[in-house]
């Protein structure tokens, strides 16, 4: 790949969904483009550029999806997962005690995992939530996606990521090769197309926002842009849920972090909070290494 | 140093899940049938025991019903790692006492992934 090509690729990439490359992924791109250029007939990335310049739709849309798809497994990272059975619905369960509804947004659901891991968290308490209703939206990017998640269908290999085996046996169904969520937990769940660089306003408030490991493709002024439109979702007792190596620290007072319970974020209140990016200096990176 | 016992009569996955163990710092032991790894057993109780299913002499099975009834025998966590994929014999295995179940092929994320979930290494050592 020529340094004009990948330029052409980082700065389209930046256009059409906001992941934001830094100067060495060409590795990446080629992983990821390679496959889907002989897959349309062509002969590689060079062609593939200029198939893009010359603004094939179609191919515009499968590249996006290829570069921002990323590897998920249930209960990823554990730790988010904890916290939502041991400190998040316990505090829901409180509040909303006479309102009996929990609406969960799974803002980069990928393949289905973590809104799955999360409607299991819910089924194994499900004794604290009879009568209640439960809403789990999974939203992402990517049509191709959505289709997997939405069907529930994982690789023998996929089952084996993160998913305790009891919780297999209990929530999955074999059919030959592979395992599907069973129709309970999957109707639990709606599945939505969504590009987070667009309004989701529409999408209503939520008690509890899972964002985990997407913002780190994107640049400082889209992040800030994210956080402030999140804070407009989240109900003012609500939950941010971001992945392990990020952090609202040093871009956005919309959020604030819950002290010892890493990357769990509360809204602050909307008239203490301008929706403006504070000065970002060293100490962001700092308490991102320091919270690990 | 945590120990697991790998008991699986194919010289080539005991080699591959050594160098696994060994890379997340386990002391590891081989058997290559359930007969040989009570023996190792009666001597002393690994931490864990990476456990194939159909062996010579004796089966997986039927070695971890041995095991677990030696003074001590319900300490070692023990991860079924077998070809056998199917409900039954999970719903079987977890049943007679096993921790985990791994289904064949394995790779060191599965193996770590395991492990972690039966508290014999730390969470998210596979974490970004």
């Amino acid at each position: 790949m020529t340094p004009t090509e990948y330029e052409y690729l980082r700065k389209f990439l930046k256009d059409n969904s906001g992941l934001d490359l830094s100067a060495d992924k060409q590795y990446l791109i080629e992983s990821r483009l390679l496959p889907l250029a002989r897959k349309a007939g062509l002969s590689g990335i060079a062609e593939l550029v200029q198939k893009l310049q010359g603004g094939a739709r179609q191919l515009i849309t499968d590249v996006v999806e290829a570069m921002t798809t990323n590897e998920t497994f249930f209960f990823r990272d554990k730790v988010p997962f904890d916290h939502f059975r041991d400190h998040i619905m316990p505090e829901i369960i409180k509040a909303r005690a006479a309102k009996r509804s929990v609406r969960i947004w799974c803002a980069a659901g990928s393949t289905g995992q973590e809104p799955y891991s999360l409607a299991m968290c819910l089924k194994e308490m499900s004794a604290a939530l009879t009568g209640w209703r439960i809403e789990i939206i999974a939203t992402d990017l990517s049509h191709e996606v959505l289709e997997k998640a939405k069907a529930g269908i994982y690789s023998q290999f996929e089952v084996q990521r993160g998913l305790p085996i009891q919780m297999l046996v209990k929530y999955f169904k074999q059919t030959g090769e592979t395992w599907q969520v069973n129709p309970e937990l999957r109707a639990m769940i709606q599945h939505r197309q969504l590009n987070l660089l667009h309004d989701f306003s529409q999408l209503g408030t939520f008690d509890v926002i899972f964002c985990r490991n997407v913002l780190i493709y994107f640049d400082q002024d889209t992040k800030i842009s994210i956080f402030n439109r999140l804070a407009r979702q989240i109900e003012p007792d609500g939950f941010l849920v971001l992945g392990a190596a990020e952090t609202v620290v040093g871009l956005t007072d919309t959020f604030r972090p819950i002290p010892e319970r890493r990357g769990l974020y509360k809204p602050n209140d909307p008239r203490a909070a301008a929706a403006k990016p504070v000065v970002v200096g060293a100490s962001p990176r700092l308490a991102v290494m320091a919270g690990r | 140093m945590k120990t697991c016992l790998v008991v699986d009569d194919s010289s080539v996955v005991r080699k591959i899940a050594r160098r696994i163990l060994e890379g997340l710092e386990f002391e590891v032991t081989e058997a290559e049938d359930g007969s040989k790894a009570l023996e190792i057993c009666q001597r002393q109780l690994p931490d864990a025991v990476l456990l194939d299913w159909n062996m010579p002499v004796m089966d997986g099975f039927e070695f971890m019903g041995h095991m677990r009834r030696l003074p001590g025998g319900d300490q070692p966590k023990v991860v079924f790692c077998t070809t056998e994929n199917n409900v039954a014999h999970i719903a079987q295995a977890l049943s007679g006492g096993a921790n985990e179940y791994i289904m064949k092929p394995f790779d060191k994320d599965i193996i770590a992934d395991k492990f972690a979930e039966v508290g014999l290494l730390p969470v998210g050592q596979a974490m970004v």
